[in-house]
């Protein structure tokens, strides 16, 4: 499984994808898989303040629901308003089906998450409990 | 005992089969101190005749043969007997929860006919035969408006059953004690309406949703579309709760509410000493994903021929457990089939013929009842209850009316002190003439009092109650 | 070439069953069902009396005749699976005969219109049957005083921890959260939710029970109560159950039951004598009261003296001239959960099971459940596997991990049971067992009936080993295949609409 060299990840399966102040959020691929068919996805509003580590939406599939948690601070700039309408987005390609875009107050935090190897492995220990 | 498919024989021969030496041993993980050594001190075992005798000496107990103008949220009307032709057939009575639903489409249809027929009743595009019962319906639309609105305030007129209010302050307790709003009452005025312009003070950028019952406690039918501007305008919720489904007959449905909540009771549903009824939320499309309970969805299987199942279900408390949008597990299925069997038998015209025959059962004993005392909130239409004020005293009123075999009106004293000896009286399709003329006889003759402003003109009795 | 396995159902035979579409679909206009009385008043005119208030336009409810209604309702009904037709292994739901005098007596004339603001006096009959219920309940589970208002488990559970909440908070500190295992059945931390109550999620221990250890270490100060299960929702019996209470009681914390399970204990062993503080019933699971395709249900709540002054007003007494009365004037009760006195009619029929049974009866309904249950479990641990070694009471739980290896999971397995003339056991609940089988026969299974599903079973097993695929697509047999809940979730359809 290929993850995008260039994001970061969270050990809750979100990717983020940081382009100077600005970040890209969504989910992984294995998140994706897990879940299953997704029906709905609750977003955040434009402007809402996000913090790191806490829930800022949730993905809906047919049987479970599973919170998303910010994998950086900052502000709500964009919501990506197609997943309204067409949540089976996310399945079709988890990686470019970004959930949020916002602008980060402490780019920093970025450094910590997980790169894709690191994320890869985590996932592959995860899988053999 | 009759009803374990057993012999001893048996039941000896599948313990020697698993090992165990007797039925003790399958019990040993109970400790020594904790188990039964007496048989419960509960009646004996009785036989089937000696059951229902029991119930018949109980049920003797009870009122039998009384005519009655009871109402106040439980109302008498006529129950088709093919309802319960058709709800005591094993294959709906003793079905699970259509969880699996290749094998429960019978329920699964029929409540899918019962959104629908909600819908069209109440003019909302979402229904669903979830709550308990029309006063718990309350406490969880003010939670769903909360959710939507992100606010806490709750208003609720005085108007609406005093019992629904209660249960609507035992829910908001908690929320009360940590956010510091309180659930705030709004008066009515001389018409037996809520309050238009408390209302309008009342009402802030907090307020979640203003809650109303139409028609009211009273049997007043209350100003919706002007309650719902004063609501909106602050971005509040309009919550209408209906108690007396069978007004929808020919009383306007809220459209302009957020949520109706709804007591099916009138449905086909026995008094019954006041439950088990059928509670049903209903709300506008958008709100769909805020909504308690079970909704049944229409899809395709894999060959693409049409079914229904339970959906939208992680709202629900096995999946999203305290995340869960109510804490709601078992639905009214069954009440709400009878209440289906009913809205099907009666069909569109008969739930309007139904409203006609209350509304004229209703004006006539009003006018009867009227002479003998003044009934209340002239200015405003009613349905199929009111409010007759006397100079007598309920009790001896009611003492009174029971020699002659009636159940009158409920004094309403115990809620609203402040309406004196006033009691609430009720008409449905089953009042008859005769009852209705003899009780206004059994009402000691009062000199009229002034009628109420915009009461209608015709304040004498008709000819046969004299 | 060898011909796969395909199993041979023995309980069922495949059959037609009429098709029927919704009821609009049949509707056409001045098709009649019914025919009122000609009215003895006055014709009013709903303009003129309600003026704005009038209703333009009338509902598009069907209108059919009485013959198409049912026929309708019937097919529809013959469409379902229910108790009456056979066996439902669901795990903790207690799917046992619904008698029928219970319907019988429910319907005669003075119980079933008795009206709740009827005069007390000319209401004698249904206070009886409240007390008489009342004082069986408590009898059974041990407790001093008890409830019948809420109308169904989670709303009992609701009432249950409100009294919890409403003691503590005379004692100066309404606390801050309720500890729940993480077996526990959803509507547990649901409801503390509800009532302002922080849930603190607590892992099984290897036995799938409490870790009484980690337990002392949990509680606190602030803990109100643990909601517990017991049996747990895996069957086993919590033998330590005393210390959790004393362990709890040393902080000022209560012991909540959920008494969804006392299907294994209801004659055994009180709940009472155990150390419970409150617990709630389910009437319609252990006391017969009809599923009905899912609910109405009824939650009484039982709890000890410490608790009775919070109970939910009225309550039912007797007064000094003998009679039977509501008594409102309760201070410090926790207030209404729901209007009138609960759902009335369960009362009548819990009631008249639990005089059809007596002391006996009732006793005998708990050993042969219990049996059933160790029945079924020693005659399928050979071929699925028992993720906890401890003794079973009224239900068993398998998981589908010697199955996964084929690829096929226990909503797979419960799919193809369908296909054997079986309702599915509970899948995938408890959470702690993944790919969980949960199976409680009850008692109303005879030897038969058990027997072809312990077969069922072991064919389909034999199926996920040597032919997964007939497993994979079941249900083969039903009116309608596996049905598209994504679409029915991303695209909620909730109602007809005329074309």
């Amino acid at each position: 499984m290929a993850y995008p060299t260039k994001y970061r990840y969270t050990r809750e399966h979100e990717w983020i994808d940081a382009n100077g102040n600005t970040a890209s959020i969504g989910i992984t691929e294995h998140a994706q898989d897990s879940l299953g068919d997704i029906v709905f996805v609750e977003l955040p509003r434009v402007g809402e303040k996000v913090e790191r580590g806490k829930v800022f939406g949730s993905v809906e599939s047919v049987k479970a629901v599973s919170d998303l948690y910010a994998p950086a601070s900052g502000t709500v700039s964009a919501v990506n308003e197609d997943l309204t309408s067409a949540p089976e987005k996310i399945n079709a390609d988890a990686h470019a089906a970004w959930i949020m875009k916002i602008e980060l107050s402490d780019p920093g935090e970025i450094e910590s998450l997980l790169t894709a190897d690191a994320y890869e492995n985590y996932v592959k220990e995860e899988s053999e409990h | 005992m009759r009803y374990l498919p057993k012999s001893d024989a048996e039941r000896a021969a599948m313990l020697r089969e698993i090992g165990a030496s007797s039925i003790d041993d399958l019990f040993a993980v109970i400790p020594e101190e904790y188990r039964l050594r007496r048989e419960l001190a509960i009646p004996r075992q009785m036989g089937e005749q000696e059951i229902v005798d029991h119930f018949r000496a109980a049920a003797a107990k009870n009122a039998n043969g009384y005519a009655s103008f009871l109402g106040a949220g439980v109302y008498r009307h006529y129950r088709p007997v093919i309802i319960d032709a058709i709800v005591q057939r094993g294959e709906f009575l003793t079905s699970y929860t259509p969880y699996q639903a290749e094998i429960t489409q019978g329920t699964l249809q029929a409540i899918f006919e019962f959104q629908t027929m909600i819908c069209e009743l109440t003019g909302m595009d979402i229904a669903n035969a979830s709550m308990y019962d029309g006063s718990t319906a309350c406490p969880e639309a003010a939670m769903m408006a909360m959710r939507l609105t992100g606010r806490d305030g709750v208003l609720v007129a005085r108007t609406v059953h005093p019992e629904y209010r209660e249960v609507m302050h035992t829910y908001a307790q908690h929320r009360e004690a940590a956010s510091g709003h309180r659930t705030q009452e709004i008066g009515y005025g001389e018409d037996g309406r809520v309050d238009l312009a408390a209302l309008e003070a009342a009402v802030t950028e907090e307020t979640a949703c203003v809650l109303v019952q139409s028609p009211n406690f009273f049997g007043t039918i209350e100003d919706v579309p002007a309650i719902a501007r004063i609501a909106h305008r602050k971005g509040a919720l309009l919550v209408v709760a209906i108690a007396e489904a069978m007004s929808l007959g020919v009383v306007r449905p809220p459209v302009e509410a957020d949520i109706v909540t709804m007591e099916a009771q009138s449905y086909g549903v026995a008094p019954g000493f006041g439950g088990p009824f059928c509670g049903v939320i209903a709300a506008k499309e958008k709100f769909v994903r805020q909504m308690p309970g079970r909704l049944v969805g229409e899809t395709k299987d894999r060959q693409g021929r049409r079914g229904f199942v339970l959906t939208l279900s992680t709202r629900e408390q096995h999946i999203r457990r305290e995340k869960a949008t109510s804490n709601i597990c078992t639905n009214q299925a069954l009440v709400a089939l009878m209440a289906t069997v009913f809205m099907t038998v009666y069909g569109k015209e008969g739930i309007r013929e139904l409203g006609l025959q209350n509304l004229a059962k209703a004006d006539y004993a009003s006018k009867a009842l009227g002479a003998q005392g003044k009934v209340l909130f002239g200015g405003a239409p009613r349905f199929n209850e009111f409010a007759l004020q006397t100079e007598e005293k309920p009790e001896a009123l009611q003492a009174r009316l029971l020699e002659e075999k009636i159940l009158g009106g409920v004094a309403l004293r115990r809620w609203y002190p402040e309406l004196g000896n006033a009691t609430l009286w009720c008409a449905t399709e089953m009042t008859t003439r005769e009852q209705i003329d003899r009780a206004a006889s059994v009402l000691h003759p009062r000199t009229p009092t002034a009628s109420a402003p915009g009461t209608p003109a015709l304040a004498h009795a008709t000819a046969g109650a004299q | 070439m060898e011909e796969k396995f395909v199993g041979t159902p023995k309980k069922v035979t495949e059959h037609l069953t009429q098709n029927e579409g919704l009821s609009f679909e049949k509707s056409a206009p001045g098709k009649k069902a019914y025919r009122l009385a000609p009215l003895d008043v006055p014709e009013v005119d709903p303009s003129t009396l309600l003026g704005s208030s009038c209703r333009s336009q009338s509902a598009e409810l069907p209108e059919l005749s009485e013959i198409e209604i049912i026929r309708h309702f019937t097919r529809l009904s013959t469409w379902n699976y229910a108790i009456d037709l056979g066996m439902y292994p669901l795990g903790s739901c207690t799917m046992k005969y619904n008698p029928r005098v219970n319907e019988f007596v429910s319907r005669l004339e003075g119980i079933a219109e008795a009206h709740p603001y009827q005069p007390e006096a000319l209401a004698q009959g249904s206070l009886e049957i409240m007390r008489l219920l009342q004082e069986c309940l408590l009898e059974i589970t041990g407790m001093d005083a008890i409830t019948l208002q809420p109308a169904a488990g989670a709303h009992g559970e609701f009432t249950g921890i409100l009294l919890a909440k409403a003691y503590h908070q005379a004692k100066g500190n309404p606390r801050k959260t309720v500890i729940i295992p993480d077996s526990a059945h959803g509507t547990n931390p649901a409801t503390a939710a509800m009532c302002g109550y922080e849930v603190v999620n607590f892992r099984s221990s290897q036995q799938g029970g409490i870790d009484v250890e980690a337990l002392a270490k949990a509680v606190t100060e602030e803990t109100a109560a643990l909601m517990l299960t017991n049996p747990s929702t895996i069957g086993v019996f919590e033998n330590e159950i005393h210390r959790i209470a004393d362990i709890l009681h040393a902080r000022g914390a209560l012991l909540y039951m959920d008494g969804a399970n006392m299907n294994a204990l209801c004659g055994k062993t009180r709940p009472g004598d155990f150390g419970v503080d409150v617990m709630h019933l389910n009437l319609h699971k252990t006391f017969s009261t009809p599923h009905g395709g899912g609910g109405p249900g009824s939650g009484p709540v039982a709890c000890r003296r410490i608790l009775e002054p919070f109970l939910p007003a009225p309550v039912v007494e007797r007064g000094g001239d003998g009679r039977l009365r509501l008594n409102y004037d309760r201070p410090r009760s926790v207030g209404r959960v729901r209007a009138f006195c609960g759902n009335f009619g369960m009362f009548v029929r819990a009631l008249a099971y639990i005089l059809a049974n007596g002391p006996d009866g009732l006793r005998q309904t708990t050993e042969d459940a219990v049996l059933n249950a160790n029945y079924v479990r020693a005659k399928l641990e050979d071929v699925y596997e028992l993720p906890y070694p401890t003794p079973s009471m009224h239900e068993v739980v398998f998981s589908d991990r010697r199955q996964t290896k084929y690829g096929v999971k226990t909503g797979d397995i419960a799919k193809r049971l369908i296909d054997f003339g079986f309702h599915p056991y509970t899948v995938s609940f408890p959470l702690i067992v993944p790919g969980a089988l949960m199976i409680e026969p009850t008692e109303s299974e005879s030897r038969e009936e058990l027997d072809l599903f312990v077969d069922a079973m072991r064919q389909i097993a034999r199926e996920a080993e040597e032919n997964p695929q007939v497993v994979l697509d079941a249900p083969h047999s039903t009116r309608v295949s596996r049905l598209d809940e994504t679409t029915a979730a991303r695209k909620p359809v909730l109602r007809w609409k005329r074309q």
